[in-house]
């Protein structure tokens, strides 16, 4: 799960980590207020769930509160566009009004589970404000890392490795090592996946703070953190995904014109890639689960079909523990209720497959079966293409 | 032959009376696994289905009845806890199969069994089967037949798919193992590489990879350099856009890193006959074996 800026901001705050004075506003009179309250300079900027904001006009400087008034006139509302937005881009609702900083240098700092070691990993850089991946990809030298035992949190002599190798002044020391012990404590008191602070600031001041933030979270652990799901803002997702989450399904919008229903993660991915070696292009990722029964089968039906590119279903089933024939009677009453008007491929594999055959060929409903999953693919590639 | 489990394993059911616990611990008994006790907290002294003794601790089902092999059902907030017990209980082969652990933690859970000489495999894992003798997990048993290709895998119904392909053509299995889905898990490829090489009952391997990680390169590494039986491949998720979560935790292409194009250069470059459509996998086995 994603949040904005603001919000990773406040939860940064709480633990100790230096951000700047700041107020989030709905409205320009919100963003005026807010401005008349911090004083001084402010910068104005769009809360969106995507990089790239500047770019894309959503981060504004007003030298006084009449123009941050102006800037949150344009700002909210605005498709804002970026290279990680949806091409049509996506809607500003808020902006945070923050007391502009008097940057002295950039920095980057990050923490998320390195894989190879099985470790929360702190990544610090001197390339801060640039895409970080570019930076790996070209300076792999200039990221600094540390992996943190989950026993023993960041230690200090760790953050201070990383304030040297980073060259900063002696006089912010101790404030740059408080900035990554509280940046752990951020990451593994609210279960993060993703903790990305670029540019973390050093201010002519001596502060360091995080300029930016950017928080995603686990969302197997969101159940001892209800207030972190409360932040989940649903305009920012795709409704169809939001949908499927209601009924736990795992879905994922694509751009192809065939609908995929398959049971487990690997499968689907396998049936995505299979449809494309017909030359053709899946229009989602789906599972239903181990568990599928004719409500999530329903369900399923219903948000692939809610997609308009859809020209065509497969669905794709290995039972195992699940029973094919309790997954075609699904099929069956799901086709009837949504009253199904695009060809329907269905392939039953494994536990009780001839019973869930018998089922499908009984009904009465134009579906055509298929054995194995090369044969499901030609058949649904050619019903699309007819 | 065979690798982590045979028909002198004897089991112990983490979460046995719960729901998934319950059913699959029937499943497992009809297929002839030993299962030699349950655990489940504050019922301990009671039997399930009137033959297994079920213990409070799964300290005392080791003492006890001589399990050395826990499988794990518990709910995803108490597996890692779970994992960590069976660690400390002297279990010496650990199979979790709960989906939707927290990763934090399983990476303290990881550092936690590391100082045990316990073997971890999944979390969120269909579990492993030796086909006619022994089953710990959910897989279907009926797919499986006997024999000597070695199956791993980061999936599910996709191990199942390699497996029904296997067996349709005659091609039964030494071991079946998966590994899982998730980003921190007890074993990798390469663990399960070594022992099909080290296993005189597996002549070849089918490996499963998917998106995410960079586990599939580090097995081609061991292949490379270690194997001399035949693999075949398959990478699933050659489709997935980059950033976006494929279902499991850890198939997710981020940074640009654990792309399906990179992990199938790495396994061909090592030898292995990677297949481009999983409807292939045991069609190419029996050709690479000479058997079709």
């Amino acid at each position: 799960m994603k949040i904005h800026e603001y919000q990773a901001k406040e939860l940064l705050k709480k633990v100790g980590v230096a951000v700047p004075n700041g107020i989030v506003a709905n409205t320009p009179d919100e963003a005026r207020n807010a401005a008349r309250q911090i004083g001084g300079k402010v910068v104005v900027k769009a809360q969106v769930h995507a990089g790239g904001r500047g770019k894309g006009g959503g981060v504004k400087l007003a030298n006084n509160e009449d123009e941050a008034f102006a800037h949150a006139g344009k700002i909210i509302g605005m498709q804002l566009i970026t290279y990680q937005t949806r091409p049509g881009g996506q809607k500003v609702k808020k902006v945070l009004v923050e007391a502009a900083s008097n940057i002295v240098k950039e920095y980057y700092a990050g923490l998320t589970l390195d894989r190879e070691t099985s470790l929360v990993t702190l990544m610090a850089s001197t390339e801060g404000g640039m895409d970080i991946e570019e930076v790996a990809k070209n300076h792999p030298e200039k990221i600094h890392r540390e992996a943190i035992s989950p026993l023993t949190g960041l230690n200090a002599f760790q953050a201070r490795s990383l304030v040297y190798k980073l060259g900063i002044p002696a006089a912010s020391h101790a404030r740059a090592v408080k900035f990554f012990q509280a940046l752990y404590r951020a990451y593994v008191e609210t279960d993060a996946s993703l903790l990305e602070v670029n540019p973390m600031i050093l201010t002519a001041e001596g502060d360091i703070f995080a300029l930016d933030g950017k928080m995603n979270f686990d969302d197997n652990a969101l159940f001892r953190h209800p207030d972190i799901a409360d932040m989940r803002d649903l305009d920012e997702e795709d409704a169809k995904e939001v949908e499927a989450s209601h009924h736990d399904l795992s879905y994922i919008s694509l751009d192809g014109a065939i609908g995929c229903m398959v049971n487990g993660a690997g499968l689907a991915m396998a049936t995505m890639d299979v449809i494309k070696l017909y030359n053709a292009e899946p229009a989602n990722f789906l599972d239903v689960g181990g568990s599928a029964d004719q409500a999530r089968v329903t369900a399923a039906f219903k948000i692939i079909l809610s997609d308009p590119r859809v020209k065509g279903i497969l669905v794709n089933i290995f039972a195992g523990i699940a029973k094919c024939d309790v997954i075609a009677a699904g099929i069956v009453a799901a086709a009837r209720e949504v009253s199904l008007n695009v060809p329907l491929v269905v392939r039953l594999q494994g536990t009780n497959k001839e019973l869930g055959k018998k089922i499908l060929a009984d009904s009465g409903l134009t579906i055509i079966a298929a054995e194995t999953l090369s044969e499901a693919a030609e058949k649904i590639t050619a019903a699309v293409r007819k | 032959m065979s690798i982590l489990v045979n028909r002198n394993t004897r089991v112990v059911v983490q979460g046995i009376t719960g729901s998934a616990g319950s059913f699959h611990a029937r499943q497992m008994i009809e297929y002839g696994t030993q299962i030699a006790a349950g655990v489940t907290p504050g019922k301990g002294g009671q039997t399930f289905d009137g033959k297994v003794p079920i213990f409070n601790t799964v300290e005392d089902a080791v003492k006890n009845e001589g399990a050395n092999c826990a499988i794990i059902y518990v709910p995803p907030p108490f597996a890692a806890d779970a994992i960590m017990e069976c660690a400390a209980a002297g279990v010496s082969l650990c199979i979790a199969i709960t989906e939707g652990i927290p990763i934090l933690d399983m990476v303290k859970a990881k550092q936690f069994i590391s100082k045990y000489p316990m073997r971890l495999i999944g979390p969120n894992c269909p579990g492993v089967i030796t086909p006619g003798e022994c089953k710990v997990g959910i897989m279907p048993g009926p797919i499986h037949k006997p024999g000597t290709i070695g199956v791993l895998s980061r999936s599910g119904t996709l191990t199942y798919e390699a497996v029904g392909q296997l067996t349709a053509l005659g091609l039964g299995q030494s071991t079946c193992v998966g590994i899982g889905g998730d980003p921190v898990n007890g074993t990798n490829f390469v663990d399960i590489l070594t022992m099909f090489q080290n296993d005189p009952g597996t002549e070849a391997v089918v490996m499963i990879g998917e998106i995410g990680g960079n586990a599939e390169e580090k097995g081609a590494e061991y292949i490379r350099h270690h194997m001399n039986k035949p693999v075949v491949a398959f990478i699933a998720g050659r489709t997935a856009p980059p950033g976006r979560r494929m279902g499991h935790a850890g198939a997710i292409i981020s940074g640009g890193k654990g792309t399906a194009s990179a992990k199938v250069e790495a396994l061909r470059e090592a030898g292995v006959t990677v297949v481009d459509s999983p409807a292939d996998m045991g069609v190419t086995m029996a050709k690479r074996l000479g058997r079709a």
